[in-house]
């Protein structure tokens, strides 16, 4: 027994943040002080709050240290872990109480309407340690299915705890699993769908880094419900902390026998083996992932056939993601009414979504499904930064829409989201604030999707290229009332004759947007004005004279001498020649230059 | 892994390993050794290592062991306390045997070492 | 079998089938661009869009299965206005040349946008760039007329086994293209042509050599001769509105002489000619101890596929030159003497149906004259153009013939066009060379026919001859590898590289994928082949009188000496090099 263990961040963000050197400082620190029976340093996946990384945590006080540095480990050994004495200054400060008290993490904004399902043991175990995942209850899920359940068994319970994909269309896994379980074929395949692609969303990779044993157990039990012995996880190769834990994860596993043959004394075999993505937006599509496990160019290939019938080289084949995974084993363990009993009716259990954009508190939050997207915003997200006020957010990433202000109030599930005109996706939740132009929004995701078409069918490859520019033609200046109407005729004929749900989804963001912020695409065409004051050629800065005192500092600092003026005397900005750069309102100290 | 019994005894293993980290619930013991200058002086680093030792032995996976920093009674350290349903028991002049002690009399049995609480001696 | 209604009139079809196909039934068409039946059924294009009642979106029709109790709509508002749509922005990126395009008025783009009234500049926006590939003297291709059906990729890959092409980058920059955008020239692509026979645009088309051959005529200097393969007379109908497998030779020998050529022979002869020498190459082979099995050399795509892919086969290809290749140094050797005209003043055109022939006739070793023994090598496109061009009423002309002396060619000759010929021709007259007596049929019908790989044995005079006959080359892989392998003990082997043999070739007339789709081309050219065969006064080779005074005036007898130097070519190792 340990008397105390400090957990060290080790996910993405901590680590970009310096947090293995911390790590290798506090462990150098701990055996030169002779403390190593004593105190435990642990690395762990992430904890969720990655805008105050790098993050650590010490317990049993439960210190919460955030944006530590490796300068700060001498004062944390010198004064907590030796003297006792927890150092306020660093601890994470909505923990600390007014009266000076320590608060415990799940009493703070920010994880206490969490409900962490798929990511309990992130932030928890050392994610390159069996031994610890067996700890907290690994793989005793897998041992309870092979010596206790029928495949069908199994099934059933996945059936009735109503677990859908995480990954972005919310299918029920368990009618999935049924479908290939049903299916003949003399091989079949579970495959995992760790290719996260949406920009923003990192749940998956956290998974990945913080507790790789989760998924590897789900795929083996999947496998044993289905009947395959083989598995395969594509992971993107852009996530290295991902693949390096997932591939000592999969060792580690096949060491202790629990991948390979006659797991657990039973005559059920099943191995697990990786394949990298080269970081293809569409490898996230079934069928395209599939095309790709298989070597060739990761495209979508038309349905029926479901890969439940013909998937992976042609065989009865499921796939589901990360985070879908990552709910299997509790569920087994815990029961179906149990899972069941979080969420709504139709979408059960929790989400775990990637708060970014113009929010205080960007990092991953597990929430049960049917939290309102304003206690997700404000309780758990802290609200937008600035005291800016919240114009939108967009889930769903490029497949999805946004959610103007005045649906704040709606419960997320799958079903809810699709009825505003957006979707659950993998995660990604983008906040935007007041100086965010929804046009460029809807540009930038489809400036996205556009990069990230296969090129396959010609709805998407040629129908998004000609949807971007028209968008470009409204922030542009150049559109007109009509080209708003084309635009969304073309929206809904991508969205009806795409091959794939990359194309079908790629106007969303462009609907949503027409939908809920007409007036802005009008201010672009009618008035040429970008009200958010975005749009670069709708810019125009100008000089009030009033308050103009001649100082000259904005003609000196105009990098290309659109600024004119005698001392003392108002300038003046020629529009022709400036390239609205900003300089010449940041340099200002008077407030005289103003953007119209 | 040959049986479930197999994991299940790993597991029972690697509990010790992962014991302490969380901040203790309502029904667990708490114990804290003073650990700054003085009771370090004292000798209250052999009395945390057999307290350490006798829960791992124990496999008491409900109690918290942790330092704490100077309480204030230098003169009566190694000071060990426990908290235990609901209540505080100071122990002074702690040594590793009866350390021991308290870990079987008082945490595991329920029956504190009166002995070498304060105030009875 | 399963029921369904589509455009509300009932359908029974056998599970597993199209909507497409399915429509057909119900005499409903649905227009397709990327399909293209067992090659290319990808549901890229979606201009076979349908609605399937509950469906969430539009279906594509080529690769939807049919389900019982489904519902279609093949021809509704939204369906026409999908289509026409998508249309529209296969034309926003396409170089809109239609009205010089080589493709113009046989192009299933063009078809499709002006039946669905399309708008060609609704969409407008930028266009991806390309630099036309003309690295090769076959074919070239032009991306910025490429619509991405990537029928070229389905039937490089799939068909031939070749591969040499795939799409590159993605979204609205992926074009088709070789590893590492390398030229089709410097790959190994065997030059067959499929991927231009299948293209529904003019993004690839061959190497054009029309201008050069006029030149020539025009050259007074110049005796132009000209001949055509065995396939060519079975296809070219085609593009004078015959139906798929009329043989119009007559009217081609008639066009030919006004287009100006002085001397129309026929690759036939040639043909036939191949026969003896490739006939005694083989029983040498046979009582030498040879390498065998042997390999037939007529086709150069096949040709190029062994150099590239199996060198190590090499020693198992015959010597001998192609038809074509025969005919064009008999004329510059044989014939140029027996005239007196200098060779350097004879331009010999092959007119082919296919590309390969326009790389055939720049290899190294084909020059028996001192000349190339080809000059320009025109497809049967290519010629149909010429004649088209030159204000000739092709459909109206009167039947002429060939001349003399290398024109004249027996029924084994002409069989050469299709897969299992040049297999059916060398047996007729091996049979009766080693069996001295004349046959009693000279029908090898188990060579004959589309199957991709053929089989047959045959006792002659004691001598077990078990041969196989492969087109496609996928199709000669397998045989190849078998070969390798050792496990089979064929003697003799022919192979073409284009699938049904010559009559399907890279050069013969284009046919859309509906068509395509409702008749094999394969079977159907052929058969005009095999009926002029059986009409034919002579069916073997050694029977043409012309060949046989060939022999008896200049080259002695076959495999001579200089029947080897004028007759017969060398291969190079191209894997390896």
């Amino acid at each position: 027994m340990f008397r105390s263990h400090i957990l060290v961040c080790g996910g993405t963000g901590c680590t970009s943040g310096n947090s293995m050197k911390i790590y290798d400082a506090l462990v150098e620190r701990i055996r030169k002080e002779g403390l190593e029976n004593e105190v435990h340093v642990t690395k762990t996946g992430c904890f969720g709050l990655c805008a105050y990384g790098p993050i650590m945590i010490v317990y049993p006080e439960g210190a919460f240290y955030s944006q530590v540095k490796v300068e700060d480990v001498d004062e944390i050994i010198n004064e907590h872990i030796i003297k006792g004495r927890i150092v306020t200054r660093l601890l994470y400060q909505e923990t600390v109480g007014e009266d000076g008290s320590i608060k415990a993490l799940n009493d703070t904004n920010f994880y206490k309407k969490q409900h962490r399902v798929a990511l309990r043991n992130c932030g928890v175990i050392n994610p390159e340690k069996i031994e610890e995942y067996i700890a907290y209850d690994g793989y005793e899920a897998l041992g309870k299915v092979l010596t206790e359940m029928t495949p069908q068994d199994v099934i059933d319970v996945i059936m009735q705890s109503g677990l859908r994909g995480r990954g972005g269309a919310g299918f029920p896994t368990g009618r999935k699993w049924q479908f290939a379980k049903n299916s003949v074929g003399d091989k079949k395949y579970v495959c995992c769908n760790a290719d996260e692609g949406d920009p923003g969303a990192f749940m998956d990779r956290s998974i990945l880094e913080g507790d790789p044993h989760a998924v590897i157990e789900a795929m083996a039990i999947a496998a044993y419900a289905i009947g395959s012995d083989q598995g395969y996880i594509y992971v993107r190769a852009e996530y290295p902390i991902a693949v390096q834990r997932l591939t000592i994860a999969i060792n580690q596993a096949r060491e202790y026998g629990l991948l390979g043959k006659n797991i657990f004394g039973t005559n059920f075999n099943f191995d697990l083996d990786i394949r990298l993505g080269a970081g293809a937006f569409v490898c996230g599509e079934e069928t395209a992932l599939m095309t790709s496990i298989e070597g060739h160019r990761g495209e979508p290939r038309p349905r029926p056939p479901f890969p439940a019938v013909k998937g992976l080289f042609g065989k009865p084949t499921i796939l589901n993601n990360v985070e879908t995974y990552a709910n299997v084993p509790q569920i087994i363990l815990k029961g179906a009414d149990w899972f069941a009993s979080m969420g709504t009716e139709k979408s059960r259990g929790t989400k775990v979504f990637a708060l970014g954009g113009k929010i205080h508190n960007t990092g991953l939050v597990e929430i049960p499904m049917g939290t309102t997207m304003r206690e997700i915003i404000y309780d758990i997200g802290g609200g937008c930064p600035n005291g800016k006020k919240f114009k939108a957010a967009q889930t769903g990433g490029p497949s999805g829409g946004c959610i103007p202000a005045h649906l704040i109030d709606t419960p997320i599930d799958y079903d809810n989201l699709i009825a505003i005109g957006s979707m659950m996706g993998s995660g990604g939740l983008i906040v935007m604030d007041e100086d965010n132009c929804m046009v460029d929004i809807a540009k930038f995701f489809l400036e996205f999707t556009v990069d990230e078409s296969c090129g396959k069918c010609t709805a998407c490859r040629i129908g998004t290229k000609r949807l971007y520019e028209m968008l470009c033609k409204v922030t542009d200046g150049t559109a007109t009332m009509e080209d708003l109407d084309k635009m969304e005729e073309l929206c809904y004929y991508i969205k009806e004759n795409s091959l794939c749900g990359l194309g079908q989804t790629a106007p969303n963001p462009v609907l949503s947007t027409l939908h809920y912020f007409r007036d802005e695409y009008e201010a672009h065409v009618k008035e040429k004005r970008c009200p958010a004051g975005v749009c670069k050629k709708l810019l125009r800065y100008q000089i009030v004279a009033d308050k103009c005192k001649g100082c000259t500092l904005c003609a000196r600092n105009c990098p290309v001498g659109a600024i004119s003026g005698t001392v003392k005397e108002p300038h003046v900005i020629d529009p022709n020649k400036c390239i609205k750069c900003g300089v010449c309102m940041e340099k200002c100290r008077f407030g005289a230059i103003i953007k119209a | 892994m040959k049986s479930l019994e197999e994991l299940r005894a790993l597991r029972e293993k690697m509990k010790s390993q992962t014991d302490n980290r969380s901040v203790a619930g309502a029904d667990e013991t708490v114990i804290k050794v003073g650990m700054a200058t003085c009771g370090i002086a004292a000798g209250a680093r052999p009395v945390l290592e057999a307290l350490l030792d006798e829960a791992d032995k124990r496999k008491l996976h409900n109690v918290s062991i942790s330092q704490t920093g100077c309480i204030g009674m230098c003169r009566l350290e190694p000071i060990v306390e426990v908290f235990k349903g609901g209540q505080k028991y100071t122990y002074i002049h702690m040594t590793p045997e009866k350390a021991r002690k308290v870990m079987n009399d008082h945490v595991v049995n329920g029956n504190p070492c009166k002995e070498y609480l304060i105030g009875e001696n | 079998m399963v029921h369904l209604k589509i455009n509300n009139i009932p359908v029974e079809v056998k599970e597993g089938t199209t909507i497409l196909e399915a429509a057909k039934v119900a005499g409903i068409n649905i227009p397709t661009l990327c399909y293209l039946k067992d090659i290319n059924e990808i549901g890229a294009c979606r201009v076979c869009v349908v609605e399937v009642k509950g469906a969430r979106s539009l279906v594509a029709a080529c690769v939807y299965p049919v389900n019982e109790g489904m519902e279609v709509f093949t021809n509704t508002e939204k369906v026409r206005k999908s289509r026409k749509t998508t249309l529209e922005l296969l034309l926003s990126d396409h170089k809109k040349e239609c009205l010089s395009c080589v493709r113009s008025t046989n192009c299933e783009l063009q078809k499709l946008s002006n039946e669905y009234g399309c708008d060609e500049n609704r969409f407008k926006g930028v266009r991806a760039e390309y630099e036309p590939d003309t690295s090769t003297s076959y074919l070239v291709r032009d991306n910025e007329k490429c619509i991405l059906c990537r029928r070229c990729v389905a039937v490089c890959k799939h068909v031939q086994d070749v591969a040499v092409i795939a799409p590159a980058r993605r979204g609205f920059n992926t074009h088709i293209a070789c590893a590492f955008e390398s030229n089709l020239g410097d790959v190994a692509c065997v030059a067959c042509g499929q991927c231009v026979a299948v293209c529904p645009t003019g993004a690839l088309h061959e190497r054009e050599e029309i201008d050069n051959v006029r030149d020539a005529i025009n050259n007074p200097e110049k005796v132009v001769v000209v001949a055509a393969a065995p396939a060519v007379r079975a296809a070219i109908g085609e593009e004078f509105g015959y139906p798929i497998g009329t043989n119009t030779e007559g009217k081609m020998f008639t066009a030919m002489r006004m287009l100006g050529f002085d001397k129309v022979f026929d690759v036939n002869f040639g043909a036939d000619l191949t026969i003896l020498e490739e006939s005694t190459e083989l029983l040498d082979r046979v009582t030498n101890k040879g390498v065998l099995p042997m390999f037939t050399s007529c086709s150069p795509g096949w040709i190029r596929y062994v150099e590239y892919y199996y060198p190590e086969l090499i020693p198992n290809l015959s010597s001998c030159k192609s038809p074509m290749q025969m005919t064009g140094a008999t004329i510059k050797t044989y014939w140029a003497k027996k005239e007196g005209i200098d060779p350097k003043n004879i331009y010999f055109v092959g007119i082919m149906p296919c590309t390969a022939k326009k790389f055939e006739k720049t290899r190294g070793d084909e020059n028996a004259s001192g000349y190339p023994d080809v000059d320009a090598v025109l497809t049967t496109r290519e010629l149909a153009k010429m004649i088209k061009t030159s204000g000739i009423l092709y459909n109206e002309l009167p039947d002429g013939t060939f001349d003399n002396p290398l024109g004249e060619f027996t029924g084994a000759g002409v069989i050469f066009g299709a897969t299992g010929g040049v297999m059916e021709a060398a047996l007729r007259t091996a049979a009766e060379k080693i069996t001295g007596k004349p046959l009693d049929n000279v029908d090898f019908k188990e060579v004959r026919g589309i199957k991709g790989i053929k089989e047959a044995e045959y006792d002659l005079n004691g001598i077990k001859v078990k041969v196989a006959v492969a087109s496609g080359l996928t199709n000669a892989k397998q045989l190849c590898e078998k070969i390798k392998k050792g496990e089979c003990d064929y003697t003799f082997v022919e192979v073409m590289c284009c699938p049904g043999g010559c009559v399907n070739g890279g050069g013969q007339p284009i046919q859309s994928a509906y068509v395509r789709r409702n008749t094999d081309l394969r079977a159907a050219r052929a058969k005009a082949l095999y009926d002029e065969d059986k009409k034919a006064k002579i069916r073997k080779s050694h029977e043409n009188e012309a060949v046989m005074s060939l022999y008896k005036e200049f080259f002695g007898e076959p495999g001579s000496h200089k029947a080897h130097e004028i007759l017969h070519t060398s291969y190079v190792d191209r894997k390896h090099k």
